[in-house]
């Protein structure tokens, strides 16, 4: 599209995220919330409305919510109740949801998001509790759909954003930086392959200044930040041009197709619905206390922009360090486990950002996965620091060797394969006497100003000593022997 | 000898001297029910050989003495009360052959305490009526004859302790459902304050109006039933965690009570034979020494349509759920989806079913949300506030629990205005949530029972049933 008229208009987006929360048991029933498991497995009489079944309210959903609420800020309701959300779809058991209407329990609070123009803070409208769906199955070559309940009744918070976002790229940050913070919260997996976190997008575009939004256009379900990106800057070219060829915006529900990269009309009346919201007559008044807050807050666990911030200013961590540190809770725990053994900050952060996370990827593992304890990664450190090794030693023949016996330090490991530096001159003298001894044309040739086969020498010390030799003390003394 | 006892503690001590049994008592009533109830229609289903079972157990427990408080009493449930491995099915097709998985919670408290169930009553569809005529099963016909219609919508609760065929029944109250039936069969029916009673395995028609109460021949039987099925329960919510009181031994320390009479009611077009029996019950407290006194309600004229918007509009949500897509009735004929949905349910719902749905739906819609279903709610509080006004003046509020005796069966089908002006007196103790009580107050020049209601403050049922006992 000409950048131009790309120029005269301004993008106006809107984000609902729904997060499942990872509690045992569902919001309202006792059924497990396994992903993954037979379809219709996790399923009582309650998860499938059965007639004469009640509601009872997972206490933990709503301590996940507080969580989350304090966690962005948000002021948390003191008073709130359920909605009945009443919609008939066969993968909606009561032929209602139990939603949160009138009283969310959050509002307010915001997500700092960092883009390439600045930071900028995205706000959240509200977030509220809700019960998730099941999910219909269709199968290729056949009319009949399929019900799986096991997802029905799985806690989920909404978080709907104001509408103050203002590009895709926006958009895609700021659903990477709620993913990041539900991980660290430990309230949801963040997996949104699974469709433990799931998107919906509200976009419309007006001439730049407006008082009054465009058409709003919704895209449902988006279940990767990729395609949230995508989808977005495909609608807004779309929408534009229709603009700029005086077609109207319809105020629809749109889906995306990942294999075009394109959006396109649901039928129109699934916008139509009247959803008959009233109080859930099943389930009492919700009261949290200001007791449950604080009790909440004291169980904090860390925050990735806290520690981000404390990464630079206590460990002295370059920004890089700090943010590749902290993208995943996991990690920046690992971290801040091995500082506790060693002070060497630095290198702790080049460990784990070099050989730990290289392991990790090469071989599709998590840190839980890793079998070096950080304590034993700082052993290694030590090692270096104490000159009895070297970097590349270590990273070399040692750190291989510990993924293979987690039993051994790597002292023993070092000891074992020789690898000690050896910084004895005596014992170096007669290694270097011996390559000398071997190499008399090179020797001369040294001698008749070809310098740079130092390095040769240097290199058939290190081969002799099985790389052993402390390389400073070596090039002394091997330039000594030459000299004479 | 004859089985046919009208108290409890009558058959408990007989059973210990050995002049009945449960065997026979079930016996008895087996044998009423084979006599009865093919012209009756009280029950839908009879469990004969788990009754029998039962109560050769139960005759052992008595035995050794290990039975619990209920051991003797043969009862009947409503067919909107789950039993586990047994059908539920509310009086609707659309729920036809449907098992429950679990037992209602008063289910499983009445067979904890070694009550016998004997049977599966008959009942108005989802309790949605007022004189069992909406029922798949067809209409339950009154004990007493001439086409007479049971009252409902647990008509088949009231005519089956009515007519012998079991000692006494749970039914479900959401608007005068135990206690316009009791009226109509000259039995008691009590209507616990609103949360007193779990709703669990209770299958809902407006789920902040329904109340499980016991249908009796006495008010001492019901304080026992309710003593054993009231009081907080894991499965709801919403139940109360107040203390239950020993309702059956329970003794007031007051001799004398303040009784308010809604004027209005006394004044609105009564059957003349319920105006009189209501008047003589007035005159007779003032001579027993209480205070009975008119009181005002000028609010009368909403209870009616604030208790039709607002249980219509639960009832439309609540029955969502009844789609053909996980259990009960399917088109199997239907197309496609919505085809499915409109076909299953116009099949599976009875017409009086489908009116207050489409009803519910309607004041529940966006355009008239505000001028019926909050506007209701409005008056929701407003009836709450002034009848608990009047009941920190009164002990008690009593009324006639029904504006006529027993109509006969169509004559008001044609006339649903009329047939909901029936329930003017008795829904306002759900609209605000408060216990009830119909107790027998004679009859009327062709035999037809009359009934007088008795409300109470929130959780007074130990007081209520006190006062209920003693002028019964």
């Amino acid at each position: 599209m000409n950048q131009e008229i790309r120029d005269k208009y301004e993008v106006v987006i809107g984000l609902e995220v729904h997060a499942q929360l990872q509690t045992e048991s569902k919001i309202f029933a006792a059924d497990a919330t396994a992903f993954g498991a037979a379809p219709n497995t996790h399923i009582s009489p309650i998860t499938l409305g059965h007639p004469g079944t009640l509601p009872k309210l997972n206490k933990k959903a709503v301590e996940y919510a507080i969580r989350l609420g304090l966690a962005v800020g948000s002021e948390i309701s003191k008073y709130q109740h359920f909605d009945r959300k009443n919609y008939f779809y066969p993968d909606l058991p009561k032929g209602y949801q139990i939603t949160q209407d009138k009283t969310p329990i959050c509002i307010g609070g915001g997500v700092k998001v960092k883009l390439s123009t600045g930071e900028k803070t995205v706000r959240f409208h509200h977030i509220h509790l809700e019960e998730d769906a099941g999910k219909s199955l269709h199968q290729e070559g056949s009319s009949d759909s399929l019900l799986d309940y096991n997802r029905a009744g799985t806690p989920l918070v909404e978080m709907v954003t104001e509408p103050e976002i203002k590009s895709a790229e926006e958009a895609a940050q700021f659903v990477t930086e709620v993913r990041k913070l539900v991980r660290y919260l430990q309230i949801c997996d963040g997996n949104m392959e699974e469709g433990s976190l799931r998107c919906d997008v509200n976009v419309s575009v007006m001439l730049v200044g407006s008082k009054v939004f465009g058409t709003k256009v919704e895209i449902k379900n988006m279940n990767s930040i990729r395609f949230i990106q995508k989808a977005i800057e495909y609608e807004i070219v779309r929408q534009i041009e229709a603009i700029e060829s005086d077609e109207k915006i319809i105020q629809e529900t749109r889906n995306f197709d990942p294999a075009t990269g394109r959006t396109s009309g649901m039928r129109e009346k699934e916008s139509m619905n009247d959803y008959r919201y009233f109080a859930e007559p099943d389930l009492p008044p919700l009261h949290i206390s200001e007791e449950w807050i604080q009790s909440v807050k004291s169980q904090m666990p860390a925050l990735p922009w806290e520690l981000f911030e404390k990464f630079i200013q206590h460990y002295k961590l370059p920004e890089y360090d700090a943010g590749v540190l902290t993208d995943t809770r996991e990690i920046a725990e690992y971290f801040e486990s091995t500082v506790s053994f060693t002070n060497n900050y630095k290198a702790a952060s080049n460990w784990v950002m070099g050989s730990v996370k290289s392991f990790l990827n090469e071989n599709s593992l998590e840190i839980s996965d890793f079998g070096i304890s950080p304590a034993r990664l700082a052993q290694l450190i030590q090692l270096v620091d104490d000159g009895k090794v070297s970097n590349s030693v270590a990273s070399q023949q040692i750190f291989p060797e510990m993924l293979l016996d987690l039993t051994k330090t790597p002292l023993q490991i070092a000891e074992s394969k020789n690898l000690i530096q050896q910084s004895n001159t005596d014992t170096l003298q007669t290694l270097i006497d011996e390559v000398l001894a071997n190499n008399e044309a090179k020797v001369k040739e040294y001698k008749n100003g070809k310098k740079g086969l130092l390095a040769m020498f240097m290199g058939e010390v290190m081969k002799k000593s099985k790389g052993s030799a402390d390389p400073k003390v070596t090039s002394v003394l091997l330039q000594k022997s030459l000299e004479n | 000898m004859s089985q046919n006892y009208t108290t409890l503690s009558q058959i408990q001590s007989d059973i210990q001297t050995g002049q009945t049994s449960c065997v026979e008592l079930v016996d008895f009533y087996l044998e009423n029910i084979s006599l009865q109830n093919s012209k009756l229609n009280a029950f839908v289903e009879v469990f004969a050989n788990e009754a029998k079972q039962k109560a050769i157990e139960i005759d052992q427990k008595i035995k050794v003495g290990t039975s619990g408080k209920l051991a003797g009493m043969v009862l009947g449930i409503k067919d909107l009360l789950c039993y586990r491995d047994h059908v539920s099915q509310a009086g609707s097709n659309i729920l036809k052959g449907f098992q429950s998985q679990f037992n209602a919670t008063v289910v499983q408290r009445v067979l904890d305490e070694d009550a016998i169930i004997i049977g599966r009553q008959n009942c108005d569809e989802f309790g949605m009526g007022s004189s069992n005529e909406n029922s798949s099963y067809g209409p339950a016909y009154n004990a007493i004859g001439e086409n007479r219609v049971p009252g409902g919508s647990s008509g088949g609760s009231a005519v089956a302790v009515q007519a012998n065929m079991c000692f006494a029944s749970l039914g479900t109250d959401t608007g005068g459902s135990v206690r316009q039936p009791a009226a109509f069969c000259g039995l008691v029916g009590l209507k616990p304050t609103y949360s007193r009673v779990s709703r669990w395995g209770l299958i809902a028609y407006a789920s902040s109006f329904d109340c499980i109460g016991p249908i009796t021949k006495t008010v001492q039987d019901a304080a026992l039933l309710l003593e054993v099925i009231a009081g907080k329960d894991e499965n709801d919510s919403t139940v109360s965690t107040i203390e239950v009181q020993d309702y059956s031994s329970f003794v007031s320390e007051k001799k004398t009570y303040k009784i308010g009479y809604l004027k209005e009611a006394i004044e609105s077009g009564l059957q003349p034979e319920v105006k009189e029996a209501t008047l003589k019950k007035l005159a007779d407290l003032q001579a027993q020494g209480h205070t009975v006194e008119a009181v005002d309600f000028p609010m009368i004229k909403y209870f009616l349509p604030t208790y039709y918007i607002l249980t219509t509009a639960e009832a439309s949500s609540n029955l969502s759920r009844f789609d053909g897509v996980k259990y009960g009735h399917r088109n199997n004929e239907a197309k496609e989806l919505i085809e499915m949905y409109k076909t299953s349910r116009s099949e599976g719902f009875g017409k009086e079913t489908r009116k207050r749905i489409m009803l519910g739906t309607f004041v529940l819609s966006a355009s008239y949300y505000d001028a019926y279903y909050t506007k209701a709610q409005k008056v929701r509080r407003l009836v709450k506030e002034y009848t608990d006004f009047l009941l920190e003046k009164y002990d008690f509020i009593v009324c006639p629990t029904t504006p006529t005796t027993a109509y006969k069966l169509g004559e008001k089908t044609t006339d649903p205005l009329q047939m909901y002006l029936g329930d003017l007196f008795t829904v306002q103790a759900n609209v605000v949530g408060l216990p009830a009580i119909s107790i027998p107050n004679g009859t009327d020049s062709e035999g037809l029972p009359i009934g007088f209601q008795i409300m109470a403050g929130a959780f007074q049922e130990a007081e209520l049933l006190a006062f209920a006992k003693e002028i019964v």
